[in-house]
């Protein structure tokens, strides 16, 4: 633990914070995930979620978004508490978050278009129906898919636009915080690209926070402002890539210094060369 | 917190002016739609400059009012400027619903399908039964190739793991059918005929049947699960890719054992069966149990024994054949695990019913009545 547990100045204003998780513990039998682990996201960044495999980043985004109760710790959202919270002030947080799970977790039953409205007509009974399919449709086109994508059904899509229609429908209700897990996985490699630029492309335009677990160092370097590492049990370390380079824990120097870090870094460099001229 | 959206209209020089005030956002837009719908006349601008908050689903409203009306917009501060704009290049022809059919059409659309999938299935089921005496043929040829372990695995899963549930529903069968016939029968004085009743319908009939409907709900709907995730997970490709045919290591086994094991599982049951119908002759008509057996020696022919066993073994091909077919049909996702579990289920209890008739007709015919 020689590593500072994070490298960026600190931000104390509560107002900025949209996710502040302190001391928090998973336990699944007797294998401890997590231990003491803490981290807050700020209002309108994209926060990158590394770490290897079985070091529970999915688990800590289940924890976020009280789908896994932790044995220990404190979650809150937008300034609530999401452990041991009433039911309604959850719902009220609810309608504030979208959620694209790993593989879209579309309902299998619906056409991609019923699945966005699934949200409004939960949140909203008193939209008609033409609204609702007014806002399904501009919200799919959005995500990347075409107008033609509306009634088919998850089964006759590709998994990337599987992804695509998942996160049509976290942002059904304009969400202010949007958790991705894994979204660029699977996915060829300009299909991952246009994913990455589609994700910050509404991070801008409608000021999402973007709270992103990913393997994927290209969308590490492409869209992420700053990058959490859960090594440990914990997060060792947040901060934006150089940053992090500066430290020398020895996973973080081998995940990004290794030799698919480097060429990620390579490319992204040459991409923002090319983007200069 | 501020109140909901609305808005105000005044008549200006180049027509009426529509001024939105309060947040634009979907949480806050009530009945809104609604009411703009009804505005008359059109808009010929729409000024923003009062609004404190949007987001896309307001951007959208203001979006269309614009398009629709082709009113100018004016006052929009940055922000709301970029979200219609984001909204305006993601209006495009959409389709939501799947494009539907009159009823009448569509209820001939699918009794059509289902005839075809019904069919489709037959002969499915005829060229899987094929490529199974193919693969069995293969097998005998080289018995090298036989998987003793897989069938063995499969006798226990199919017939040992089995007795339990198969003895206590046969047991409780006879019973039931002992005291309904000795109910009835009383009616003539004839309670002694209670122990032809048992003896003979659960060797003939009662002991094969509810032990085939008990394996194919037992093991048919594992095999079509089984074999269908294993199916899902690209199990049945990798070994295709390594060289071992799935219908050699996963279907013959299956086979083997059930046809195997069915008429074994149905003589037990039958004997279950008599054993429970004794009991109740003995307890509630006084007929001792060595008298019964007695009896059951002289009125039952050697023949039903014949007739419950040969059919026994036919039974087993059929339910182990649509397990596993139904499971090698699944394709896609996770859903289809379960229609199709549910299939193998439905189809091999219908079969062997069928079948069972026609037996029937036919031992009678033959004269083993």
């Amino acid at each position: 633990m020689d590593v500072s547990a994070d490298v960026s100045p600190n931000v104390n204003d509560d107002r900025d914070v949209v996710i502040r998780v302190t001391g928090l513990r998973n336990v699944f039998g007797d294998q401890v995930v997590h231990d003491g682990l803490d981290l807050e996201v700020r209002r309108g960044e994209i926060l990158g979620v590394v770490g290897g495999s079985g070091t529970g980043k999915s688990v800590l985004m289940r924890s976020i978004i009280g789908l896994q109760t932790p044995e220990a710790g404190e979650v809150t959202v937008f300034g609530i508490s999401m452990i041991g919270r009433e039911e309604t002030e959850a719902k009220t947080v609810r309608r504030r978050w979208g959620v694209l799970f790993q593989n879209g977790a579309l309902f299998s039953t619906l056409t991609v278009a019923e699945n966005v409205e699934v949200p409004l007509r939960e949140y909203y009974p008193a939209l008609s129906e033409r609204m609702l399919d007014e806002i399904a449709g501009y919200k799919i086109v959005m995500a990347g898919l075409s107008g033609d994508d509306g009634p088919k059904y998850p089964s006759e899509l590709s998994g990337g636009m599987r992804k695509r229609a998942g996160l049509a429908r976290a942002l059904a209700l304009d969400p202010e915080l949007l958790f991705l897990d894994e979204p660029t996985a699977g996915l060829d490699p300009i299909a991952a690209a246009n994913f990455d630029a589609l994700t910050k492309g509404l991070q801008q335009t409608l000021g999402l926070t973007v709270f992103l677990i990913t393997h994927d160092l290209d969308t590490l370097h492409a869209i992420c402002d700053r990058v959490a590492v859960l090594a440990d049990r914990k997060v060792v370390a947040v901060g934006t890539i150089p940053e992090l380079l500066a430290l020398d824990h020895p996973w973080i120097q081998e995940y990004f210094n290794g030799p698919r870090g480097r060429t990620a870094a390579a490319s992204a460099a040459e991409h923002a060369e090319a983007g200069a001229e | 917190m501020s109140g909901p959206a609305t808005f105000t209209i005044d008549d200006a020089d180049g027509g009426p002016v529509l001024h939105m005030s309060g947040p634009l956002v979907l949480s806050r837009l009530r009945d809104l739609p609604d009411r703009l719908a009804a505005i008359t006349p059109a808009p010929a601008r729409i000024d923003l400059s009062g609004v404190d908050r949007m987001d896309t689903v307001g951007a959208w409203i203001i979006h269309r009012l614009a398009r629709d009306h082709d009113a100018a917009i004016s006052g929009a501060n940055d922000e709301a400027t970029r979200l219609i704009a984001q909204v305006a290049a993601a209006d495009q022809p959409f389709r939501v619903r799947p494009d539907t059919l009159p009823a009448f059409l569509r209820v001939l659309g699918q009794i059509g399908e289902a005839t075809v999938r019904a069919g489709g299935t037959m002969l499915g089921l005829v060229g899987f039964f094929g490529a199974v005496l193919l693969a069995a043929w293969d097998v005998a040829r080289h018995p090298r190739r036989f998987r003793f372990n897989a069938v063995t695995r499969q006798f226990e899963v199919v017939g040992v793991e089995a007795l339990g549930i198969i003895g206590l529903m046969s047991f409780l069968i006879g019973i039931v059918i002992a005291q309904q016939g000795a109910v009835q029968l009383r009616q003539f004085g004839a309670e002694v005929f209670t122990i032809n009743l048992v003896g003979r319908i659960t060797l003939r009939e009662l002991g094969v049947l509810m032990t085939a409907i008990m394996v194919a709900g037992r093991s048919g709907s594992a095999f079509a699960a089984q074999i269908g995730s294993m199916k899902l997970a690209e199990e049945i490709d990798a070994m295709r890719t390594i060289g071992v045919a799935p219908m050699e290591a996963l279907v013959l086994p299956r086979m083997i054992a059930t046809v195997t094991l069915m008429p074994l599982l149905g003589f037990y049951s039958s004997l279950i069966g008599m054993v429970g119908g004794g009991i109740l002759c003995w307890l509630a008509l006084d007929i001792p149990l060595a008298t019964f057996v007695q009896r059951i020696r002289e009125v039952v022919p050697i023949t039903d024994l014949y007739v419950g066993l040969i059919k026994a073994p036919v039974f087993g091909a059929i339910i182990a054949m649509a397990g596993c077919f139904q499971g090698m049909q699944v394709q896609g996702n996770a859903e289809e695990v379960g229609l199709r579990t549910t299939a193998a289920v439905v189809q091999s209890i219908f079969l062997v019913i069928v079948l069972d008739a026609f037996f029937a007709v036919f031992f009678s015919s033959i004269g083993w009545m």
